[in-house]
């Protein structure tokens, strides 16, 4: 996949000095990303999860939470087109949900992941010297974290505050954390502890500008350090971004499944499609169609992620150095 | 830099490393409302909760507990655990770690191959139906997690065609070892592909691999004799990331394939609030990624030529 797409950048490369003049970066790794089909499909099919993931809730007959105890563990039929399962709660509809929280969780984490990494990262990287040090001391530490204990850690404490619930932002939040299942403490510790690899690659994009003409110039030209590193550091350092991003998102995904799977994360009756795996695991060899449901969206999903983030990389390659 | 003070300052790192580790998770669990106590179905009397309080040492101020447990802890004695009350944190550790270390070291044993015979052919056949599909398997591998893995094996393997035993733990080498071994080297082994493709493609072009082919060697001697070892190097600092991902895995895959080992024990720790299990686990896990990020930090000019002498 990856090969064939770099095989015809090179291709389109000298197309399009010839042809059409030079366009813009975007526009040609847009046209390089348009010919990988694997991305492509994998684009549609992020979109059309995210269209069910919206408007799904709204059109089903059913609700995630309805039990129906006269229709406990069916097979797929018309009714329930993915079955039942052990308390009558159709399956379908329930990963319909889990699409909400899965995607939501992605979304924001990768959002405060960029919140933090972002300006960190440029930060370190621009102005180098103590503060560099200071920066880089932080990720090496956080870098030796087992990851998904301390996220675990994280929102045990978060959850707890949000329990307490002492006023203020607090009660906002908790309000919002009961609405989201119980997740605000899973945003929060993933996006604490994840930022780290977006950080170190902006920093070394940073670093590499810093020596630019263009950063020299607008040095020269009297543009404080503020606004170099917000008009010209930052805004070019995008391409790695997206990548790093798009690999991200089905990270965020992964470990949120895996902490709603060992009964930490999501709290019932909200779906995840992690919990739903787990809720299988016992009665998976009478019922596999509970656990292969959940099991292969997930599975898909984050796929769908990883094809367009390749895609993404490969397409966005003569912008960056290929990792 | 010279290079032994370099290895001094390197393993004097560790220490800040993990007292930060520490000091991190010591804040967190305490400033975490509810006690170990708190949560039982029958309410224990004030007066006995007064006691255990006590005799646990959680009456005293947090700065004690911190140090007490932190003093404790350099002599190997990471506490009482609160949920199984005859047992010490360091006996539980005695008793599962190792199970946790051959399962992981058998999971590794086969990433490492699988990963690197992947990736190796992925290059070599570049741009053919073999690249393909080992390309695409690695990119399925890193799209599901282990306790999908594990439950479609223990499906599949033990409960239809009952191959192999649903689940239990005798030693790395019996069959009931086979099931989470290969659920837990599922990411490794596309991780290790995936960066021994790329970094072997790299290779392939350089020109000491044209000149090599240049003298007349066989293909065969041009990869296993030079391409091999340097495409090797690269993939090395992923290593890091393997482990921790062994780590992880762990968890879930102990619980699903019913391995006694020290994820599964962590797990249950946090809902009851067993702060030494929790802190013990997290120092342990801690102290194993930093020592192994350590070695391949050191290893890595080691098995570079051009690095040596830094």
């Amino acid at each position: 996949m990856s090969s064939v797409a770099v095989a015809e950048s090179d291709a389109t490369l000298q197309d399009n000095r010839g042809a059409h003049g030079i366009e813009s970066l975007w526009r040609s790794a847009l046209r390089r990303l348009a010919k990988n089909k694997v991305a492509v499909i994998s684009a549609w099919f992020l979109a059309f999860l995210i269209v069910i993931a919206i408007v799904g809730p709204m059109v089903l007959p059913y609700s995630y939470s309805e039990q129906d105890h006269s229709a406990v563990t069916q097979p797929p039929s018309l009714e329930h087109p993915m079955g039942t399962d052990q308390l009558g709660r159709d399956i379908l509809t329930r990963l319909v949900f889990g699409a909400r929280v899965s995607l939501t969780v992605g979304f924001v984490v990768e959002a405060v992941i960029l919140i933090i990494g972002v300006p960190l990262g440029a930060i370190a990287g621009y102005f180098g010297g103590k503060l560099d040090l200071a920066i880089m001391r932080v990720v090496d530490v956080l870098y030796a974290m087992p990851n998904l204990l301390f996220v675990i850690v994280i929102m045990t404490f978060l959850r707890g505050q949000l329990e307490a619930d002492s006023g203020g932002i607090l009660t906002f939040l908790s309000g919002l954390d009961i609405k989201l299942g119980g997740l605000v403490g899973v945003y929060i510790g993933l996006g604490l502890i994840s930022w780290l690899t977006v950080a170190r690659i902006v920093r070394a994009s940073a670093m590499a500008l810093k020596e630019r003409e263009f950063v020299e110039a607008a040095v020269s030209a009297g543009s404080d350090n503020r606004r170099v590193l917000m008009r010209h550091i930052m805004p070019n350092t995008i391409a790695p971004i997206v990548v790093a991003s798009t690999l991200g998102i089905p990270g965020a995904i992964l470990y949120e499944s895996g902490i709603s799977f060992l009964g930490l994360g999501v709290i019932p009756p909200m779906p995840s499609w992690g919990l739903m795996i787990s809720e299988a695991i016992p009665s998976m060899r009478s019922y596999p169609y509970m656990l292969i449901f959940p099991a292969a969206t997930l599975s898909l999903t984050v796929l769908a992620f990883n094809f367009l983030g390749d895609g993404l990389r490969d397409a966005l390659d003569p912008w960056m150095k290929r990792s | 830099m010279n290079r032994s003070a370099y290895v001094i300052r390197r393993i004097l790192l560790i220490i800040p490393t993990l007292l930060a580790i520490y000091t991190l998770t010591f804040l967190l669990i305490h400033a975490t409302p509810g006690g170990p106590w708190s949560d039982t179905d029958k309410p224990i009397p004030p007066l006995v909760l007064e006691r255990l309080n006590e005799a646990y040492g959680l009456n005293d101020p947090l700065w004690k507990q911190y140090v007490d447990y932190l003093k404790g802890a350099i002599q190997g004695d990471f506490g009482p655990s609160f949920s199984s009350r005859s047992r010490t944190v360091t006996d539980i550790i005695v008793d599962t770690f190792p199970v946790s270390l051959q399962l992981g070291v058998a999971a590794m044993a086969i990433a490492v191959v699988t990963g690197f015979t992947l990736g190796t052919l992925g290059a070599i056949r570049h741009n053919t139906a073999i690249d393909y599909v080992s390309s695409f398997l690695a990119i399925v591998g890193i799209s599901t997690p282990s306790y999908v893995v594990a439950s479609l094996l223990v499906l599949l393997l033990a409960s239809e065609l009952h191959w192999l035993p649903t689940g239990g733990w005798d030693g790395m080498f019996s069959t009931k070892a086979i099931i989470p071994a290969l659920a837990l080297s599922f990411f490794p082994s596309a991780i290790l592909a995936r960066y021994t493709r790329a970094s072997m493609l790299d290779v392939l072009s350089s020109d000491y691999i044209r000149t090599a082919r240049a003298k007349g060697l066989s293909e065969r001697a041009v990869i296993i004799r030079h391409a091999l070892r340097t495409s090797m190097l690269p993939v090395v600092t992923v290593a890091g990331v393997v482990f921790a991902d062994i780590i992880t895995g762990s968890f879930f895959v102990e619980t699903i394939a019913s391995v006694p080992g020290l994820g599964r024990y962590f797990v249950s720790s946090i809902s009851e609030r067993d702060y030494p299990v929790i802190l013990g686990t997290v120092l342990l896990f801690g102290t194993v990624i930093t020592i192994m990020n350590l070695i391949v930090d050191l290893l890595y000019p080691l098995l570079d030529p051009r690095l040596q002498g830094r």
